[in-house]
């Protein structure tokens, strides 16, 4: 066995191909959809399976600019939903520690009444906070996931497609937003178990999805963005520890601000989840809370966040 | 080392546009369209436009460090459309560094490399659309079935909702996983990984077919499987095949030409049974008793095998071995 001549083009495929780039860049789709499929028809003869190729001969159209970033957006979701439907493990195994913040912490604390909440149980004043820790808890797995990713072939491999990264980071982000939504939803029942009276109101539960899924893209971001710099896990799992406590303890998911002294009442003003948490207040309890600027600045910080995601995911790619 | 120019019957002589033959003939009624309807939207990054009168790739002095080491040094390479071509040489040659220079996931000075005549550095996304990729480390996502799997890049090429799943499951059944496809990644043996891979690169129609390393760790029998599927392919869609690989036997077998390179460059090129006629011709020797190896020691100083080479850095090392621990 040596030299195998190179097999000449099969007649039809050769015909195909030239068919559909011709008609891509001359007509839009209608007709050429169909000549291409009525022309370009090849049969794998030469193996044991005789498989008809039809559609694998022409390439997809392109899709553009804001269109391309929502279809991988999408595409990333389906498949966080899909492995979600495969293995439910995680969703039931990430609604224990909320629960038993509730449950002990909040039920504690709810007794003692040592922190001034304005007139509401502490149990209601805590839970939109663990909404928020356990969304923003997901959300930091991202940068951990993606290195996962990196070392498993499967970002090489996506890096390789029509994707550009700010698209592919973007799909990512909305990813983990997802899948906090899924898991904002746990433990708002969970609290409604515990007695909590949130609201059911409708727009104010999707104004909720949509807060939700902004503050996950910012902290999955900056995960990313961290995994950017450190490029390796170990050394990732190091930092998500060291600064998710923080970033919960430094906001106002347990106490108000004003209770903080000047320095961490600084650190809370700086810190996404405070916005986040302040949002979900005035939203599921209807109480006083600063939507628009909750909104604004959890949006500026996604967008932040998925633009330097992006620049250091290249590195990732090395 | 220069590089033969690039011959062969698959290398057609014209562009589409130029080619009277190619599009109008076979359906008249669509031609008043085509002048009528002028493609309104033509984006940078709109339907690539392949060239078929230039090679499917072409590297032109290509070098590339990472840090002090030099991983490709001066590479030049042209592969013809429609064969089926090999890189070839031991672990830290350069073989996936000058793959993923081609894959676009290298930052590579404009000029050095094109694919269908599409310059790498200045039309990233067109070359992504032509190229069909499947990296060395299984790159299949265990947690999806294969069906998942596949249908993640059909719509991460942007394929339409109305033929994805036609397109999905003309995919599978090319290599041979139409039964398989409702069960999780995660439960199929390493030859069934490589050929769902192979499924989702080939869902978009690429042009260009690039495997790293495609049998790494298989057994003999998923080997064969796996390179009956990249011949059947191959020969249905008469698309272009880049292969890295150190089995100097699967290379003999399938290709049509190779590349044997060395610590970064290039050291033989040619068609298999051309390179030990060669070498048989300057030994004196007989034909059927030079193999590849003796090839490959000839101009390398040292077999794959041999022992004057480190054999790649620890990461391409670890990465080889877990690859081929979980195929197992």
């Amino acid at each position: 066995m040596s030299a195998a001549p190179v097999p000449p083009l099969p007649a039809s495929a050769e015909a195909g191909t030239a068919t559909a780039t011709a008609t891509a860049t001359a007509t839009p789709t209608a007709t050429a959809t169909a000549t291409a499929t009525a022309t370009a028809t090849a049969t794998l003869t030469p193996g044991p399976r005789p498989v008809e190729l039809r559609l694998l001969l022409t390439p997809p159209p392109a899709r553009r600019a804001w269109r391309l970033v929502l279809a991988r957006a999408g595409a990333m979701c389906m498949v966080e939903l899909q492995k979600l439907r495969h293995d439910r493990t995680e969703l039931y195994t990430r609604a224990v520690q909320p629960a038993l913040w509730l449950l002990i912490f909040g039920e504690t604390f709810t007794r003692i009444h040592a922190i001034p909440t304005g007139g509401i149980p502490y149990l209601d004043y805590l839970a939109p906070g663990i909404i928020a820790q356990s969304a923003m808890f997901i959300a930091i797995f991202y940068g951990i996931m993606i290195i996962w990713e990196r070392d498993s072939g499967v970002l090489t491999k996506l890096l390789v497609t029509p994707t550009p990264r700010a698209a592919l980071v973007t799909g990512k982000a909305f990813a983990a937003g997802v899948k906090s939504v899924i898991q904002a939803l746990v433990v708002v029942v969970i609290a409604a178990l515990l007695g909590v009276a949130l609201t059911w109101n409708p727009l104010r539960l999707l104004g909720v999805a949509v807060i939700v899924v902004l503050g996950s893209a910012f902290f999955s971001c900056l995960s990313m963005t961290i995994a950017g710099i450190v490029l390796t896990r170990d050394r990732l799992m190091g930092i998500g520890q060291a600064i998710t406590m923080p970033l919960f303890f430094g906001s106002n998911a347990l106490y108000p601000v004003a209770v903080m002294p000047g320095w961490l009442q600084a650190v809370s003003k700086a810190n996404p989840l405070s916005y986040e948490v302040d949002a979900l207040r005035g939203l599921l309890l209807g109480i006083h809370a600063h939507l628009a600027l909750d909104f604004g600045v959890l949006a500026v910080a996604a967008a932040v966040g998925v633009t330097t995601a992006s620049l250091l995911l290249g590195r990732l790619a090395k | 080392m220069t590089t033969p120019p690039a011959a062969g019957p698959a290398d057609p002589d014209a562009t589409v546009d130029a080619d009277p033959n190619a599009a109008p003939a076979p359906q008249p009624d669509t031609a008043p369209n085509v002048a009528a309807n002028p493609q309104p939207r033509t984006a940078p990054d709109a339907t690539p436009d392949v060239r078929l009168d230039e090679p499917a790739v072409r590297c032109t002095d290509l070098s590339y460090s990472f840090g002090d080491t030099r991983a490709v040094d001066g590479l030049n390479l042209e592969v013809a459309q429609g064969e089926i071509f090999g890189l070839l040489g031991p672990n830290g040659a350069g073989k996936t560094t000058a793959i993923r220079a081609i894959t676009t996931l290298l930052p590579v000075p404009a000029g050095k490399i094109s694919v269908f005549g599409l310059d790498c550095a200045r039309k990233r996304m067109q070359v992504r659309r032509v190229l069909g990729y499947v990296p060395q480390q299984l790159s299949a996502d265990s947690g999806l079935t294969g069906r998942e799997n596949v249908d993640l890049f059909a719509r991460v090429f942007d394929v339409p909702r109305s033929e994805r799943r036609a397109r999905v499951d003309e995919a599978l059944t090319a290599v041979d996983l139409t039964e398989a496809a409702g069960r999780l990644a995660g439960t199929y043996s390493g030859g069934m990984v490589r050929r769902l891979e192979l499924a989702q690169a080939l869902v978009s129609a690429p042009r260009l077919l690039i495997l790293d390393e495609p049998t790494i760790g298989l057994d003999p029998l998923a080997r064969a499987s796996v390179w009956d599927c990249i011949s059947q392919v191959r020969a249905g869609t008469g698309m272009t095949v880049l292969v890295t690989t150190h089995y100097m036997d699967e290379a003999d077998e399938h290709c049509n030409r190779l590349a044997l390179m060395h610590r970064g460059r290039i050291r033989a090129m040619g068609a298999p049974g051309d390179l030990r006629a060669d070498l048989a011709a300057q030994l004196g020797a007989d034909p059927a008793r030079v193999s590849l190896e003796d090839v490959f020691r000839h101009h390398a100083g040292s077999g794959l095998t041999g022992a004057d080479h480190e054999g790649g850095d620890f990461r391409d090392v670890r990465r080889t071995r877990s690859t081929a621990a979980r195929l197992r």
